[in-house]
């Protein structure tokens, strides 16, 4: 499919008003799925979490998940959010073989969580206040797999469905429109999304790895001319996986239907897909009057009416806000902006903290986990959290490099072993000899072996340039493979040559 | 041990505890009877031979180490279609589930296996229960013991012509509108809806859930008492399952005495559209009861003018969704059209094949009550009749214990009668659909003959929760008749007889 | 006035995903012209504070334990299956060949 034609983005957002709409969908992780016992685990063997409920067989019925319930409220206090005192379960009726009742069982007038609201800062400075319109429970369907063509849903022969992730607990937080954010449009986008990625993550109430689909965002993206009182048509585009694509989704909807606005003709109410790796959006499914969902009161399901006892307990047990925490640690950390949000943008702000709290300085906290630790993982192709490194590593490594112990080399190479599954920091060093050698007397004989070898150096160092040490120092190493202090080394250096 | 076959169950129950009979003997004796009979009355779809004398077995072991589970261990019944089995095919009256072998047992019957109720097989039924007749079964309709010209009643119509026609002592039907008890009128037996949510729902196919309910269809009331003991009792699998216990039922049928007990007779069912000789024998048995001491009370329930509208809107809605479910993709019948077919069109064929016409309309009258612009006109102002309803029952029961009306409009019609007509069709339900429109338990007993000499009914309604209020005033009012009458209604139905 | 046209009829089976002939349009058209004007009473009987009741028994909060229970297994899952492939359920294509 061709790419469509865009706009500068510049020249976008000096024509138009961009008016955006977030929906993100945040899978939560209970141990069970929203209306069944079946494990909340899918991608394992098709059609085995699964049982007459939420295979949607004749005469199975619903019976609420009341950790997700509570999780759900959870969620919706931390978006400032009213909590319904009296929240139903309906059904959305339409047919699709995902979705193994052809009705999805979700909240509809009377959401869990209402009316909230959420500041979300940008590089900027500004910070955004995003009004949230409601957070409701929801469950998820089937997944399907597409056979013949080219894998995609268009051209296949036939499709396959697993219905291990049907009935997954799922709260989708949808914001109102936000209007006034123009040119920062795409990057508040994403900045939103993190914090909710955040804000989960912190209350454990989902895994929230948005590469796992643990949080997905449908990105609504509208234009109006500036002045214009009525709102654009809005295009709707569909589970966008990263951070980095919310942003990049949203840029391109407003280049793209600038575009078309300015050419005069009209914006298609449709969902569009997102296709990261070409950088485009295509046309999904037109929006039309045949979309009727027939939502009415779910009668399987009685009432949600959580108690303010509940509400409360639950208030007490919610973590420090994201916002508040980072702004907290950056100044306990005395770091840079930048510093900072590296750190952030690496998604490492748990890491560096509990690295931080086991005594480790921020910078050295901060050195590992977004240098060496994060090159490794760029390299194995994981995700950090994936490598068996913790903070106590880290805190270790920097215990023995404190005491000299190791030195910068022999620690990086100390943590590839803890990084290959070689053991703890001490097994690893110890297996591997890593030590630093502070035998002086070895060192000693190593550094006059290398003066001799290298006559014009010593002559040079004699001559007060110092600096000239730095080869001897090298050979020094080279002979001790790399296990000595090379601080020690080059005192030692200094003091052979002048004696 | 002729005439055992006429026993009521709790008499044949003290046979097998006295060790009089084996629960082979009896089953065996009842399968004989169906096997020859069911030419004749087509109640059962599926006789299960085999699988029940096992179980027969099984309870002959129980009884005999003094271990029987339940009164009823060794009292073979019959079982609605609709109830998901896994030992038996279960249809639901529908060619869309011919052949279906459900993967798990619905809670009444495991219940039943828990007693050690042998089961005999599975009975006939309207399709998914919707009618008053069992003619719009996809197997073709079960038959009057009392005239095989005639409708047995429906939908539960199977189990009402087993029972009557004693192809088994006693049996389970379930009731949305007047499943179980339209049926027992017309064959002069009992049939009793509890109260909604006393009996587990799980694994009953669904109709309306918020109007279906599990219960006993039986040859007396204290039979029908004793059955609901086994089958009644708190579900987890059933978010709208009562959690308290409503107490023993057959403690309730065992107090016979009217005196002092205060019967509401509901104006607007007291009067136009019955038959004269159903509104004779009405009338007749209010003054059986002013003889015997009860207390007669006229109510006024203005709102049960709208139940029928209301109930023809509630539960078309309710079942185009429960019946969504029935799409070809992991269960039931798939029809392929001609061609290369998308799924979307293997749903809507398999779906025109496998569901007869009157499934159809309401499926379609019930997507245009929810639909987008007539929800609030049709479905909701249903909803709040439904509120009217409730209010004029709780208006009457301040003033009696239980309130009487005939169950039927009519005795038993002929085959075709009204099968062109949906409207009268719906209109037979009159008097039975008002109280599953406010969920409180209902009974219909045998109330002499009349037009045709057949059998007419009269239901006994009790406030919600108060089945044991209805389970006396039923056992006291059959009491009245058979007194009057010499024998029990039922011991006027001719013998069947096979040529 | 009638309320149910045939092209109502067309397209509340399309929702219902049932495929109906011109003549079953037709007949369908006509029964459900008389029910809904019958049923449609319900309309004068309630005023806009009437409560609606969707649940017959008035109950609330209604939860499970978040513990698993044993699943079926893929066999038992897919033992009802029209058609099935590598542990799935098989359904035509979705989309229409374009």
């Amino acid at each position: 499919m061709a790419k469509a034609e865009l706009m500068d983005f510049d020249e976008a957002i000096e024509k138009y008003e961009v008016v955006i709409g977030l929906e993100v969908h945040v899978e939560l992780n209970t141990n069970t799925k929203m209306f069944c016992g079946c494990a909340n685990e899918f991608g394992e063997q098709p059609n085995t979490n699964v049982c007459p409920v939420c295979l949607g067989l004749p005469g199975a019925l619903p019976v609420v998940n009341g950790k997700a319930v509570e999780y759900s409220i959870a969620i919706g206090l931390a978006l400032n959010c009213s909590i319904a005192g009296d929240g139903r379960f309906a059904r959305k009726n339409y047919f699709y073989p995902d979705l193994s009742k052809n009705f999805q069982t979700s909240q509809y007038d009377e959401p869990i969580a209402y009316e909230g609201q959420l500041e979300v800062p940008v590089a900027s400075g500004k910070v955004y206040n995003v009004a949230i319109e409601r957070a409701h429970m929801e469950e998820d369907a089937g997944k399907l797999s597409h056979v013949g063509g080219v894998g995609r849903i268009q051209g296949a022969e036939y499709s396959l469905v697993d219905f291990n992730r049907a009935g997954v607990p799922l709260v989708e937080i949808v914001t109102k429109p936000i209007f006034d954010s123009g040119a920062e449009a795409p990057e508040l986008a994403s900045a939103y999304v993190r914090q909710i990625r955040e804000i989960v993550k912190a209350m454990d109430v989902s895994d929230a790895r948005m590469e796992r689909g643990n949080v997905r965002c449908d990105a609504n993206v509208s234009l109006r001319p500036k002045g214009q009182q009525r709102l654009g048509t809005r295009t709707e585009t569909k589970n966008v996986n990263s951070l980095r694509s919310v942003e990049n989704a949203v840029r391109y909807e407003i280049q793209r239907q600038a575009a078309i606005l300015a050419a005069g003709d009209e914006i298609t109410q449709e969902t569009r897909h997102w296709h990261e790796d070409k950088k485009y959006t295509s046309a999904g499914r037109p929006k039309s009057d045949a979309d009727d969902y027939r939502y009415f009161p779910e009668p399987d399901l009685v009432p949600v009416q959580p108690t303010e006892e509940l509400i409360e307990e639950i208030r007490t047990r919610l973590p420090e806000n994201p916002a508040s925490r980072r702004a907290r640690l950056q100044q306990e950390w005395s770091l840079s902006d930048n510093e900072f949000r590296d750190i952030v943008n690496s998604d490492l702000l748990d890491e560096v903290d509990s690295t931080v709290s086991l005594g480790v300085s921020a910078q050295s906290a901060k050195k590992w986990w977004t240098g060496e630790i994060a090159r490794i993982a760029n390299l194995e192709g994981k995700e950090i959290t994936e490598l068996s490194v913790t903070p106590e590593d880290v805190a270790e490594i920097e215990k023995m490099i404190s005491a000299g112990k190791l030195n910068d080399r022999l620690a990086r190479e100390a943590l590839s072993g803890v990084i290959a599954g070689e053991g703890s920091v001490a097994e690893v060093v110890s297996a591997r000899g890593l030590e630093v050698v502070s035998d002086d007397g070895a060192l000693t004989a190593a550094v006059d072996k290398a003066l001799a070898e290298q006559p014009d150096v010593l002559e040079k160092i004699r001559a007060g340039k110092e600096q000239a040490a730095g080869a001897i120092i090298g050979s020094v190493m080279k002979e001790m493979r790399g296990q000595a202090d090379a601080g020690r080394v080059r005192e030692l250096i200094l003091e052979r040559a002048k004696s | 041990m002729s005439g055992l076959h006429k026993k009521p169950s709790s008499e044949l129950a003290q046979m097998l505890r006295s060790g009089e009979v084996t629960s082979v003997q009896l089953t065996e004796l009842f399968l004989d009877r169906a096997e020859k009979l069911n030419p004749l009355t087509n109640s059962f779809l599926k006789i299960n031979r085999q699988t029940a004398l096992e179980q027969a077995k099984h309870a002959d072991e129980l009884i005999q180490a003094g271990k029987a589970p339940s009164v009823l261990t060794g009292v073979p019944i019959a079982v609605k279609d609709n109830l998901t089995t896994t030992d038996a095919i279960t249809t639901a009256g529908s060619k869309i589930l011919e052949n279906y072998l459900p993967q798990y047992d619905s809670t009444v019957v495991s219940k039943l296996r828990a007693a050690a109720m042998p089961i005999l097989g599975k009975t006939n039924l309207d399709e998914f229960a919707m009618g008053s007749s069992t003619e719009f079964s996809a197997y073709g309709p079960s038959k009057n013991p009392w005239d095989l010209e005639r409708i047995p009643g429906g939908s539960g119509g199977g189990s009402s012509s087993a029972v009557s026609g004693f192809l088994a002592p006693i049996a389970i039907g379930s009731d949305t509108g007047g499943s179980i008890r339209f049926p027992a009128a017309a064959t002069g037996s009992v049939g009793a809806k509890p109260t909604y949510g006393a009996v587990s729902r799980y694994g009953l196919i669904a109709l309306a859930s918020s109007l279906d309910q599990v219960g006993p269809v039986t040859n007396d009331v204290l039979d029908a008492a004793l059955l609901q003991d086994v089958i009644a009792g708190h579900d987890p699998m059933d978010s709208t399952s009562l959690v308290d216990s409503l107490g023993q039922m057959a403690d309730f049928a065992s107090k016979t005495d009217v005196k002092g007990l205060r019967v509401g007779v509901i104006k607007q069912l007291a009067s136009d559209g019955f038959q004269p000789g159903v509104k004779a024998r009405f009338d007749e048995s209010i003054q059986l009861l002013i003889d015997a001491g009860a207390e007669i009370v006229e109510v006024d329930c203005p709102s049960f003018e709208y139940a029928v509208s209301a109930y023809y809107l509630i539960l078309p809605a309710e079942a185009s969704s429960n019946l969504a479910r029935f799409d070809a993709v992991r269960f039931g019948q798939r029809v392929l059209p001609e061609g290369n077919p998308t799924i979307e069109r293997v749903m809507a064929a398999t779906r025109e094949a496998g569901f007869g016409p009157e499934v159809k309309r309401r499926i379609i009258l019930g997507t245009y009550a929810l639909s987008s612009g007539y929800y609030d006109a049709y479905y909701g102002s249903a909803q709040k009749v439904r509120t009217l309803i409730q209010q004029d029952f709780a208006k009457a029961f301040a003033s009696a214990d239980v309130l009487i009306s005939p169950t039927a409009p009519t005795t038993a019609f002929k085959f075709g009668e009204k099968l062109d007509d949906p409207l009268a069709m719906y209109l037979n339900d009159v008097a039975t659909i008002p109280a599953n429109l406010a969920g409180i338990p209902g009974i219909s007993v045998p109330n002499g003959l009349a037009e045709n000499d057949l059998p007419s009914g009269l239901q006994i309604l009790a406030a919600a929760q108060n089945d044991g209020v209805m389970y006396s005033a039923a056992a006291g009012i059959e009491k009245l008749q058979n007194d009057q009458w010499g024998k029990r209604m039922i011991d006027f139905a001719p013998e069947l007889e096979v040529n | 006035m009638s309320e149910i046209t045939p092209e109502n009829v067309r397209h509340l089976a399309s929702l219902a995903r049932i495929l109906v002939t011109d003549e079953e349009v037709e007949k369908l058209a006509k029964e459900l012209d008389v029910i809904v004007e019958s049923v449609a009473m319900v309309k004068g009987a309630v005023s806009d504070d009437t409560p609606a009741t969707s649940h017959p028994i008035p109950m609330s909060n209604v939860y499970r334990e978040d513990v698993v229970k044993p699943s079926l297994s893929q066999q038992q899952a897919l033992s009802n299956a029209p058609d099935q492939a590598d542990g799935k359920f098989k359904v035509n294509a979705i989309l229409d060949e374009e």
